[in-house]
């Protein structure tokens, strides 16, 4: 192993290769920039697009009348307060633009009589919801952004690079420090601007529908580099994730789009519906947004309502088989590999980490307000408030993506040269190329015991006693992991990926920990059990800094 | 006492001086050959490579290894309560342990060329 690192410079660095971070390079290299696509897994096969199985929200009104500025209601009105409205009219207005060029890229939108499908999902006022069938959503968008990011001249592909600290110099990110998977070698990366497409932190949690590189670790390269936080405390939880029977070759969220063409019957132990409880009437559709969804499933398994293994049921019974197939093609015989018959039988399903609402702070042209640093996707915090509305989370990754390559590429045209000597690239190397530690820890066990607290003590309901239990138990993980990287250091090194991992997981577990706490009141996702009501005086954002290297909160009074 | 899988890890960095490692694993009905190998990971050995990323989805299509001698993806091969023999994959270049070089060449990361200036 050596210290001596290997090289590489670029115009705009894009850190995540799923929609945002291709859709960013994309724009970047045709904005006349020369970029790396840089990611910690396969290029456009990690992060969480490859994932979502479901839908698309845009004003596309292809179906249904439909302008984005109803769009941009129904997005506010889902953030409870405290969306940023510039950027959640971006989202919405530029949409439609970003649906109809992945239709021409050849996405392969579901059409019937001749237009793009929409869908009616929950919190929209009208049917607005593209997809491409059957639950090929995600695997379709990345195909087929991985499919241009190979035709366009000026991109770089690196997988198996992982990002482990921003470069800076007088104050501006100038590049990356990473250490590279197939070799354990380190690599500067020389770059005039750097946009982190990281996707946001749902490994932070047992359950979760996301891929396993979703740890948050670009919230952290952010917070280190003098970037704002915003939004922490806000995880969306998917309500109806799956849960039993163990089913392998699908995605946990799999079960939204069935709700959505066939309603189905959300059940508890007794066999009774029970979102009407909580304000949601289903009336055989599916009406319930997601912190209503999940907030009434672990009250149910509170008040000892759940299904066997923690749950609630999610019942098609009542749906007809040829409906059912209709509806799911290909997925039924899927199901019935895995011993499932929907027809028979409700399955179960528990509230999963679905999505991060918060994020890097960064206006309409994605800057973060450090010099050099972009940010794009579900990194950035802001657009969706207190709670996303279904559908958004893939349109923000078009947008924002589409966003911050053309002013990445802008900015990097006027930049003078990044520099490689940045300030902290002998300190970043070192941790990289570190010797073997004198003392071993279980890296994969600390990894899955902070999951554990993270789901238990500051999941769907959370209270303070669970949340300084959370921050003290957090705080003594950091002791336990250290300031020397686990492992040998050579090729493929899981420890060392896990102990990088942990450096950052436990750094933003902390920062969504605190503003939990801090905020002392129920607002979409987060549930307070020990206040459980909305307090006006609490239509604030929280912006998380790094002060010598301690957490600070600022609450800004919301803008929305 | 609950039915275990008996999971037969090939190690190494050099595919001509491996070893095998085994491992006795709680075996539940529905499991993956992933989810063994992740609860090696957990339980016992954390320097145990795998490539995966979405853990359970088949989307990202990174888990490719060979089980009993035949191309799987982790997470979608059962485990079953019996002996497994896992190896990497025999036609790809190896990394690690059951990691293989799977990345097209356009997709891998290579140094820019050193013209000696410091930029």
């Amino acid at each position: 192993m050596t210290a001596d690192p290997m090289r590489a410079e670029t115009d705009v660095l894009v850190i995540g290769s799923g929609a945002a971070g291709m859709y960013a390079a994309i724009e970047a290299a045709r904005g006349g920039a020369k970029v790396l696509l840089a990611d910690r897994s396969l290029i456009g096969r990690g992060g969480a697009t490859v994932m979502a199985q479901m839908t698309v929200a845009v004003a596309l009104g292809s179906q249904t009348d439909d302008h984005w500025s109803h769009h941009y209601q129904d997005t506010l009105k889902a953030g409870r307060g405290l969306s940023n409205p510039a950027l959640a009219q971006l989202l919405c207005e530029d949409g439609p633009d970003c649906i109809r060029t992945m239709d021409e890229w050849g996405v392969g939108w579901a059409r019937k009589d001749g237009h793009i499908t929409q869908a009616m999902a929950p919190g929209h006022d009208r049917p607005r919801c593209v997809y491409v069938d059957f639950l090929n959503t995600g695997p379709a968008v990345s195909k087929t952004l991985r499919t241009v990011v190979n035709k366009t001249a000026g991109i770089t592909k690196a997988g198996d690079l992982c990002i482990v600290d921003l470069l800076h110099h007088d104050g501006a990110v100038v590049g990356a420090a990473a250490l590279h998977l197939g070799s354990g070698a380190p690599v500067i990366i020389s770059a005039k601007a750097t946009i982190l497409a990281t996707g946001g932190l749902t490994r932070l949690y047992r359950r979760n529908s996301a891929s396993s590189n979703m740890g948050g670790d670009g919230y952290a390269l952010a917070l280190r580099a003098g970037a704002r936080l915003v939004d922490m405390e806000f995880v969306q939880f998917f309500p109806i994730g799956h849960l039993a029977p163990r089913l392998i070759g699908m995605d946990p969220i799999m079960w939204d789009p069935f709700r959505y063409k066939l309603g189905g019957r959300l059940l508890n132990n007794k066999m009774e519906e029970f979102t009407q409880n909580y304000g949601a009437v289903e009336n055989g559709k599916y009406v319930v947004t997601r912190d209503v969804g999940s907030y009434a499933i672990v009250k149910e398994v509170e008040a000892g309502r759940g299904s066997p293994n923690g749950g609630a049921f999610l019942s098609f019974q009542h749906v007809p088989e040829t409906k059912l197939r209709e509806a799911f093609g290909p997925v039924i015989d899927k199901l019935a590999e895995n011993g499932i018959d929907l027809t028979k039988m409700p399955i179960e399903v528990a509230p999963i980490a679905h999505y991060h609402m918060g994020g890097i702070a960064a206006d309409t042209q994605m800057q973060t307000g450090v010099p050099g640093l972009f940010a794009a996707g579900e990194a950035v915090g802001g657009a969706n408030g207190a709670n996303r509305l279904s559908g958004n989370a893939i349109t923000e990754a078009f947008v924002f993506g589409r966003r911050a390559g053309r002013v990445a590429a802008d900015y990097a045209g006027k930049a003078t040269r990044g520099r490689a000597d940045a300030d902290n690239a002998p300190a970043a190397i070192d941790l990289i190329a570190a010797g073997a530690p004198d003392r071993e820890i279980n890296t994969a066990e600390m990894v899955q015991t902070l999951q554990a607290t993270m789901q238990d003590d500051v999941g769907a309901l959370r209270n303070e006693t669970g949340l300084k239990r959370a921050l003290t138990q957090i705080e003594a993980m950091a002791q336990d992991l250290g300031d020397r990287p686990q492992g040998d250091g050579h090729r493929f090194d899981m420890r060392r990926v896990d102990w990088l991992d942990l450096r950052n997981m436990i750094q933003v577990a902390r920062v969504v920990t605190e503003a939990a706490l801090a905020r002392t009141e129920t607002r979409g996702a987060q549930h307070r059990e020990d206040y459980p009501d909305t307090a006006p005086d609490w239509a604030v954002n929280q912006f998380v800094s790094l002060r010598d290297g301690r957490i600070a909160l600022s609450p800004e009074k919301a803008a929305s | 006492m609950t039915e275990q899988a008996t999971l037969k890890v090939w190690r190494g960095t050099d595919a001509a001086a491996g070893h095998f490692d085994t491992h006795q694993v709680p075996f539940e009905p529905g499991q993956s050959v992933l989810d063994g190998l992740r609860w090696i990971r957990v339980h016992r050995d954390p320097s145990l490579a795998i490539r995966f990323s979405c853990i359970n989805a088949n989307a990202c299509k990174e888990c490719m290894i060979e089980l009993d001698g035949k191309t799987v993806y982790a997470c979608t091969a059962r485990l079953t309560p019996q002996e497994m023999t896992l190896t990497p994959l025999s036609n790809k270049k190896l990394v690690r342990d059951l990691v293989t070089e799977i990345a097209p060449p356009a997709e891998r990361f290579a140094p820019s060329p050193d013209d000696g200036l410091r930029r």
